[in-house]
Order: C-alpha cells, then sequence, then structure tokens
C-alpha cells in the first residue's frame, strides 16, 4: 500500500547524568540503547518508574543530546543538525506528547491545538483541528483556558495537538496516564489508526496493560537498558 | 491565530504578571526622565541667567554686601538699596578697554496691588542698553516711553493694564519670556521713568541717599570689554580709576550659584545613576524570574518546533511591548509630578530654574522610553541566552 518506509532509528544511544546527591553521582538514564522504528507498527516502551523512559523519549525526539550515540530520522542525524534546521524538522516531522502538563496557559484549547501549525507562518486550520478535539471528546472546551481543565483532559488537548500537526512520528510519554477506561481505548485506537491507516511511526511510553494490546513490538526499560520483550 | 500574537496574549492573558513588570519598568522610567528634566532645567536656568546678565564685569557701589544683595537680585529679585552719582558712568567709560557701558537703577517696590512680594523695578538705558534691551525686544519691539513698563513673566500684570508702583500708575506694554530667575519678578523701565519712581520712594521715606538736587543716581553700571582687552585687568582698571565703586567679574559673581547648581545637577545625576543601577538589577532579576517561573512553557514551544532564535524573538516581543509601556506610563507619571509643582521644585531647591522647552522635554521622554527598552529587551536577550543553553529536555521535566 505504501511505497517507502520511513524510519527511526537510535544507535547505541546513551544519557549520563550526574546525580548531586549519593554515591553513584555519574550514572546512565539510559545506556546503550539500540532501536529501529518503521512507519506503519506501534512500539510501546514498558518500565519501572525512573528506569529511563522519558529520557529514551527525549532522545529520540531530538530534545535532550545524548551523550554517547545518534538518532537518525531517515537519512536526518537529528544531533548533527543545528538548531534552526532540528526545530523545523521536529515541527515538520515529530509530534510529541510529553508526561505532564505542556499547554500554552495563556492559549485556549483550540489555540493550543493550532500552535504547532503557526510555528513557521503556516495557515491555521481552526476547523480540522476541532475534528481532532472532537475525536477526543474535548470540542466543547475548545474556548477553554487549560488551567481550567482536568489532568485527563489537558491530555487530551496535547494528543489533539500532537495528531492535528500531522507528523510522520508520535511519541507519546504515557498518553492514557491519566484516563478513563473509556478514554484509554479511544486514543489507543486513534493511535493504532495512525500507524496502519496514516502510515506513522508510533512509539508510545506506558505502564498500561491495554497498551500492550494495541503493540506491534514492547520494549521494556530496566535501569537504563532497553531489553526487547 | 497567529504565532507573533503570542506575546501579545502573554501580556493580556495574564494581567497581573504584566502589570507587576510594567510597574517596575514605569518606577525606573519616571526617576529617569523626572531627574533629567529637574537638571536640564537647572543647567537651562544657569545659561539663563548668564545671558541675561550678558556682561563682563559689573561696577557697583563699593558699600558692603553689594555683591551679596546682587546675587539676591539674580536669585530672589531683592536687592540693597545702594546708589552710585551717575558721574560714575563717565568715570567708567574713560577706562581703556571698556567696550560698551550700561547703567542701571534698581529700586524694591512696596508691595505692589499686582503681586505678594515685592517686585524690583529697574531702570534701564535704552540708548547703551545690551543687557536686556535685547531680551525686552523678544517681547517688546517699540522704544519705552516714560512710566511704561514691562514686566517679568511672574509679575501679575496684564498688558494694557495699569501698574501700581509708590502710588503712581504705570502702563504695562509687554510681558517677558521665562528666565528661571530673579529677573522673573522684575518690572522694567526707563530711566526718566525710574527717577519720578524713586522721587516718589524718597517722598514714602523708603530709600535713602539719593543725591538732593536731582541728580540722577545708578546701581550698577554693565560693562562689556571692548575686543582684544583682558576682563581681569579691565576689571583691575576700573577698581583703581572709579570711586566709591566695586568692579567685579560677572562670572565670579556667578560661581556661587554655578557652584551650588553644579552640586545639585551631581547629586540628581548621582541618584538617578543609582536608580538606573538598581533598576537594572531589579529588571534584570525581576525577568530572570519571570522566565524561569515559565521554563516549562518556553520548552512546549521547543517541543513543537520553535528554534532558539524563534523563541528568544517572541520572548524579546514580550519584554519589549512590556518595558514600552512600563517607560510611556512612568514618562507620563513624571510628567505628572514634575510640571504641575515647578514652582515648589524652584524655590525648595533655591537656584534658577528654567524648564526644558516642549522639543527638549519631548527629547528627553523619547531617549527615556527607549533605555527601558532596551533594558526590557536585554533581560529578556539574557534570559533567553540562558535558556538556550540548555536542551528542552532538561526544562520539561521540571514542574510538570
Ligand atoms: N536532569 C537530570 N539530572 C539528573 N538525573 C536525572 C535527570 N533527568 C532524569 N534523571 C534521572 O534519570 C532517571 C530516569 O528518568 P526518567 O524520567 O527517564 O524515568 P522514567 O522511566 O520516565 O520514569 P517515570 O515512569 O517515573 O516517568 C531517573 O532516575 C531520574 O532521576
Ligand atoms: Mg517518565
Amino acid at each position: 500500500m505504501w511505497g517507502f518506509v520511513m524510519i527511526l532509528r537510535a544507535e547505541n544511544l546513551s544519557k549520563r547524568y550526574m546525580r548531586k546527591s549519593g554515591q553513584g553521582n555519574n550514572f546512565y538514564a539510559v545506556k546503550g540503547a539500540d532501536l529501529t522504528l518503521e512507519s506503519g507498527t506501534v512500539t510501546v516502551v514498558t518500565g519501572r518508574s525512573g528506569s529511563g523512559k522519558t529520557t529514551l523519549l527525549h532522545l529520540l525526539a531530538g530534545l535532550l543530546t545524548p551523550t554517547e550515540g545518534k538518532v537518525w530520522l531517515d537519512d536526518s542525524d537529528l544531533y548533527a543538525l543545528d538548531d534552526a534546521q532540528l526545530s523545523r524538522l521536529r515541527n515538520a516531522r515529530i509530534g510529541v506528547i510529553p508526561q505532564g502538563r505542556s499547554c500554552v496557559d495563556t492559549l485556549t484549547v483550540l489555540e493550543n491545538a493550532l500552535l504547532p501549525g503557526t510555528m513557521y507562518g503556516g495557515q491555521a486550520d481552526p476547523d480540522a483541528a476541532l475534528v481532532w478535539l472532537a475525536a477526543l471528546g474535548i470540542e466543547s472546551l475548545a474556548a477553554a483556558r487549560p488551567a481550567e481543565l482536568s489532568g485527563g483532559e489537558l491530555r487530551r488537548v496535547a494528543i489533539a495537538r500532537a495528531l492535528h500537526q500531522n507528523p510522520d512520528v508520535l511519541l507519546a510519554d504515557e498518553p492514557t496516564g491519566d484516563l478513563d477506561d473509556e478514554n484509554t481505548q479511544r486514543v489507543l485506537r486513534l493511535f493504532r489508526d495512525q500507524a496502519k491507516a496514516h502510515h506513522k511511526i508510533v512509539l508510545l511510553v506506558s505502564h498500561d496493560a491495554e497498551a500492550a494490546a494495541y503493540a506491534d513490538r514492547i520494549y521494556r526499560m530496566d535501569g537504563g537498558i532497553l531489553k526487547s520483550d | 491565530m497567529k504565532l507573533s500574537q503570542l506575546p501579545l496574549k502573554n501580556l493580556t492573558r495574564r494581567p497581573g504578571r504584566t502589570a507587576a513588570l510594567m510597574l517596575l519598568t514605569a518606577f525606573l522610567a519616571l526617576s529617569v526622565f523626572g531627574g533629567s528634566v529637574v537638571v536640564d532645567a537647572l543647567r537651562g536656568g544657569l545659561a539663563s541667567l548668564e545671558a541675561r546678565l550678558g556682561a563682563d564685569i559689573i561696577v557697583m557701589p563699593a558699600e558692603a554686601e553689594s555683591k551679596v544683595s546682587f546675587k539676591n537680585l539674580l536669585l530672589q529679585g531683592t536687592a540693597g538699596a545702594y546708589y552710585l552719582d551717575a558721574s560714575a558712568l563717565e568715570r567708567v567709560r574713560e577706562v581703556e578697554g571698556v567696550g560698551q557701558a550700561a547703567p542701571q537703577t534698581f529700586l524694591a517696590s512696596l508691595k505692589a496691588d499686582c503681586c505678594a512680594v515685592k517686585v524690583q523695578i529697574i531702570g534701564i538705558d535704552p540708548a547703551t542698553d545690551f543687557t536686556v534691551k535685547p531680551w525686552i525686544e523678544q517681547s517688546y519691539r517699540r522704544e519705552l516711553q516714560d512710566m511704561d513698563v514691562v514686566v517679568g513673566c511672574r509679575v501679575n500684570a496684564d498688558v494694557g493694564e495699569d501698574l501700581r508702583i509708590y502710588d503712581l500708575n504705570t502702563h504695562v506694554v509687554a510681558r517677558l519670556a521665562e528666565t528661571g530667575t530673579g529677573f522673573d519678578t522684575a518690572v522694567y523701565c526707563n530711566m526718566a521713568t525710574m527717577n519720578t519712581l524713586l522721587k516718589a520712594a524718597e517722598d514714602k521715606g523708603v530709600t535713602h541717599r539719593i543725591t538732593s538736587d536731582g541728580e540722577e543716581v545708578v546701581s550698577a553700571i554693565y560693562v562689556k570689554v571692548a575686543e582684544g582687552y583682558d576682563v581681569g585687568k579691565v576689571c583691575n582698571a576700573l577698581n583703581g580709576h572709579v570711586r566709591k565703586a566695586t568692579a567685579v567679574k560677572a562670572k565670579s559673581m556667578l560661581t556661587g550659584v554655578a557652584d551650588s547648581l553644579t552640586g545639585v545637577s551631581r547629586t540628581v545625576a548621582l541618584l538617578i545613576g543609582a536608580v538606573w543601577a538598581l533598576a537594572i538589577v531589579i529588571l534584570l532579576i525581576a525577568y530572570a524570574m519571570m522566565i524561569n517561573e515559565r521554563r516549562r512553557e518556553f520548552a512546549v514551544l521547543r517541543l513543537l518546533g520553535a528554534s532558539r532564535w524563534r523563541l528568544g524573538g517572541l520572548m524579546l516581543k514580550e519584554a519589549a511591548l512590556t518595558s514600552l509601556g512600563g517607560g510611556v506610563l512612568g514618562v507620563a507619571l513624571a510628567a505628572l509630578l514634575v510640571f504641575p509643582f515647578t514652582t515648589l521644585i524652584e524655590s525648595s531647591l533655591g537656584l534658577p530654574y528654567l524648564a526644558p522647552a516642549p522639543g527638549r522635554v519631548l527629547l528627553l521622554a523619547l531617549a527615556t522610553i527607549l533605555a527601558t527598552l532596551l533594558i526590557g529587551a536585554l533581560a529578556s536577550a539574557w534570559a533567553a541566552y540562558r535558556l538556550s543553553r540548555s536542551d528542552p529536555g532538561n526544562a520539561l521535566r521540571e514542574g510538570a
């Protein structure tokens, strides 16, 4: 159906941190991760709290300079690009749903969803954004401000924003963490649809057993080491 | 929704934060602009005093304290009642190096009908005068007739009205422009009028030592030194040649005024400097705190694809709008504080004070606003730079 395959690839990816307290003051949050993500597949990363999942996701998104290793999106070496190039590439091709709150609190829900599209002078398309808000059951909140929203609603705004951005890669950090069962199913179906019907690269960090049911591949993070399940 | 609208939305939708930063900036602009206007007015006052004096040497009666009373005339418009015989004028003109010599006669009024304070009446000789005549000519081009007077800007009498002095009616023919000195409460007339007024004053027993045979008297003779002559030497020659008189260099007369003026200007300049330094530090800290509090918000913009420069541009625009608003507000507040209270500032400083011309005020206002704009820009540029040195991934895990 699709004539080509897009690939996000990590090679010997490591991130070392200095801890100010404790004995092991020099430790790896992620160590030697090799990972290849192809378009059309859903990959799920699980693992205990503090095992390095968020760090891995930031590394893959070009948001955190690795201590060692490389990240490639097709033939672009992310960390070899300059800031302007990397930022533009992220805006065009990588949609990130970070852990925690990520709405600009001076913008309405709809404006937040439109934000990535306006970053490089593009035309805002509120109708298309509203379709995604509706798909996530929050279209009635379009004019609300983030401060008025619940945690689960904020989560869904971030998801709608990433979907409206229409990138090639979707990286979601515990996207269903604050959601009820019904919304969890709805969100996971949307991600799967993005991979299968829209040929995107989808990576979900999740503790949810249900997420595993939607996954093509499952990895486990354990103390910074990425293992195939 | 456009990205360029984001800074304005950030400002209007967080009014508390915006107001705090704007007020801080306004305080800076207020002190800088207000202080600059006052310093400028003091400098203007001294310059106008020098210009009004217009002479190199002043020859005065040798009586004690005449120098002191002359300074009082300059600043408060009061003078002692000491006189020279008019013949002294001839003696002055005999001295080599004297270019022009113009007599003036002073007479303090009783409380005139016009004014709450005594006014100083100054008789000039229109034929020889070079000190006040050019100034009077700015307001009144014709020859002063007998019993005509020209009034300083703070004498409360209008052109066309009569001004009663020692029970005599004089006609106000012109008002003078402001100088910020004691001359603003003076009344000018020709020598004939002056002699009539002196007689009237003498009849009331106000003045003394006026020659009985009606010979004219003068209070001071203003001397302009001829080209090529040294002011100091001419001054010494005058002191040797003219009896019962002291010749003083005009510059030395003003040094006392200029010294205290320099003192006040320096104090104000120092204060402005301190306020600047303080405000710069406070603003930098305020911006740093504000931006630190918003690290995650900025990291989200980076996550959505804003480059460092684009984000810096947004931060700069927001800071520029804030500091522009604050600067304009501060200048407006300063104008409300300084201009209506000019008289109060002047009397409490006891120095010549001449409010700068509107054009210059505008220039100072623009310079102040520009400066606050620059500080805002600098503060945000600095904060943006610090922010850009860390990966967005680090800021994203903060305060989630
Ligand atoms: N900037 C940093 N400096 C020092 N240590 C850090 C830093 N960022 C992360 N860490 C540490 O790295 C480890 C991995 O963090 P990470 O956020 O990737 O874990 P996680 O798997 O996402 O956990 P959770 O499931 O709780 O979100 C943690 O032990 C954390 O304390
Ligand atoms: Mg995490």
